[in-house]
């Protein structure tokens, strides 16, 4: 189903390293509409290298939308205009031929720019290690189903565990707030048995870590919602919001 | 620092009193909602209820001081909170896709909440200090239709009530989501009812300078 090529005009977001200071270079490409948005980056790229120049950074591991490591902000929107994909299920189809497209890497300040289009979003990895995680015991391997789940628990909670990481709600946010992943991964562990262990004291330590990394607070805005590619809810926030009260009400710890 | 200092300046903590505080102020307008329909009724329906208020003027005057304070913490939250949230997030994308994101009423509260506040200063401007505060020598009713009846200020109540509904809006269900009272059972019925609620004040409060202003401004 091969179409006749797509001549589009894109402005890309270029800039040097996370000090300095960027801009939108254009960039007039001529693309099949089967082609994936990254696959037309690759294209652009090769042919900047044929011609001795720097090529446009930007990330991609998986490339079928499960790793979270692609992100690109397109027309304004992150991960671009058709809802619940990550950018590199984004087909070019979608666009019309003639339009001028905006490729802008994610902006938050808990987000710095590496280069181009690449973000450093290490934030993520600080907040799960302040928290996001069980303890288990050592020894032999436990039997399968061993503790009884409901379905409907499990289901909840793989909902929230659905989430990637792409931190495409913080892109999203008008505030850059993370606290839809936060949300969910305080959930998949909130809803299980395997997480009560450490539940007051993860969603305590993830939302300090949080706060500090410069992330905004919610506005209920649901922008997050609207552009996560896996869908998560922001009833995820809203229980974050009831784990933080209730951890912050109940739990023996004065310091935290 | 203690827990609680610890809680109340994390960023659920600063949303939860926001939100607190919203919920509490809410409650505030449908009684002074109820208070300001008697005008409706006529001029001594409306000076019996003044008449009341008069007579427990050492309560009032301490709710009025409670009031205050919610007040105060819920506009120094929320100019906090915008604070905070513009260093989180510097700078706009090239293309501005956030109606295809979020609603005009969320996106909004920080102007719709100035613009109420505004109009809060100057209502209690023209009505609450004279009344408590100089010998005027005239009612609360005389005070309330004369300003009423000058198109001015009755064109900019009723603005100020309209952004008030979009703020209601977005408050209502916003201060249910911030609990964690999110449930697909109930969350879409309070949606609507928050819609309503905004709705209700909006257009009840506007009615009250619209009524006047036809009736007594000779339009």
């Amino acid at each position: 189903m091969s179409g006749t090529n797509l001549n589009l005009k894109l402005k890309v977001w270029r800039q040097a390293s996370p000090k300095s200071v960027g801009a939108f270079v254009d960039y007039q490409v001529s693309v099949s509409p089967d082609s994936s948005f990254l696959e037309m980056l690759d294209e652009i790229n090769n042919n900047l290298e044929k011609n001795n120049q720097d090529p446009i950074v930007f990330e991609s591991d998986c490339r079928e939308g499960i790793c979270g490591t692609c992100g690109l902000v397109i027309n304004g929107q992150p991960h671009g205009p058709i809802p619940r994909i990550a950018t590199c299920q984004l087909h070019m189809r979608n666009f019309k031929d003639g339009e001028t497209i905006y490729v802008e890497p994610f902006r938050a300040t808990a987000f710095p720019v590496i280069k181009d289009l690449a973000v450093d979003r290490s934030a993520f990895d600080k907040i799960i290690q302040a928290g996001g995680y069980i303890s288990v015991n050592t020894g032999g391997v436990p039997d399968a189903n061993e503790i009884p789940i409901s379905k409907e628990i499990a289901a909840e909670a793989f909902d929230s565990a659905a989430c990637i990481g792409c931190g495409a709600c913080v892109a999203a946010c008008k505030n850059s707030s993370a606290m839809l992943f936060v949300g969910a991964k305080v959930s998949q562990f909130a809803l299980l048995p395997q997480g009560q262990p450490e539940r007051e004291k993860r969603v305590e330590a993830m939302i300090a870590k949080m706060d500090e990394l410069g992330f905004g607070a919610c506005s209920n805005t649901y922008a997050c919602e609207a552009e996560c590619p896996k869908g998560i809810s922001v009833k995820n926030i809203a229980r974050l919001n009831r784990e933080f009260v209730k951890a912050k009400l109940k739990s023996q710890n004065v310091e935290a | 620092m203690g827990w609680f200092s610890r809680f109340i300046n994390s960023s659920i903590g600063k949303k939860f009193f926001m939100g607190l505080t919203g919920v509490l102020l809410m409650l505030f307008l449908i009684m002074h909602l109820i208070g300001n329909l008697t005008l409706f009724i006529g001029e001594k329906a409306f000076t019996n209820y003044a008449g009341t208020l008069e007579t427990l003027r050492p309560i009032v005057r301490v709710i009025e001081v409670i009031l205050a304070s919610i007040f105060i913490i819920h506009i120094y939250s929320g100019i906090r909170l915008w604070w905070e949230n513009k260093k989180a997030n510097p700078k706009q994308y090239a293309v501005n896709a956030k109606s295809k994101e979020s609603s005009i009423f969320s996106r909004t509260t920080v102007f719709t909440g100035s613009i109420v506040f505004i109009f809060l200063v100057v209502h209690l401007q023209t009505f609450w200090y004279p009344n408590n505060f100089e010998e005027t020598g005239k009612s609360l009713y005389q005070i309330v239709t004369g300003s009423f009846a000058n198109p001015v200020y009755s064109l900019f109540y009723v603005l100020a009530m309209i952004l008030l509904g979009f703020h209601l809006n977005h408050g209502f269900q916003s201060a249910f989501q911030t609990f964690g009272w999110n449930h697909k059972k109930y969350f879409p019925f309070i949606q609507k009812v928050g819609t309503i609620y905004a709705i209700l004040m909006a257009a009840g409060f506007a009615s009250l300078p619209i009524y006047f202003l036809i009736s007594r401004g000779g339009m």
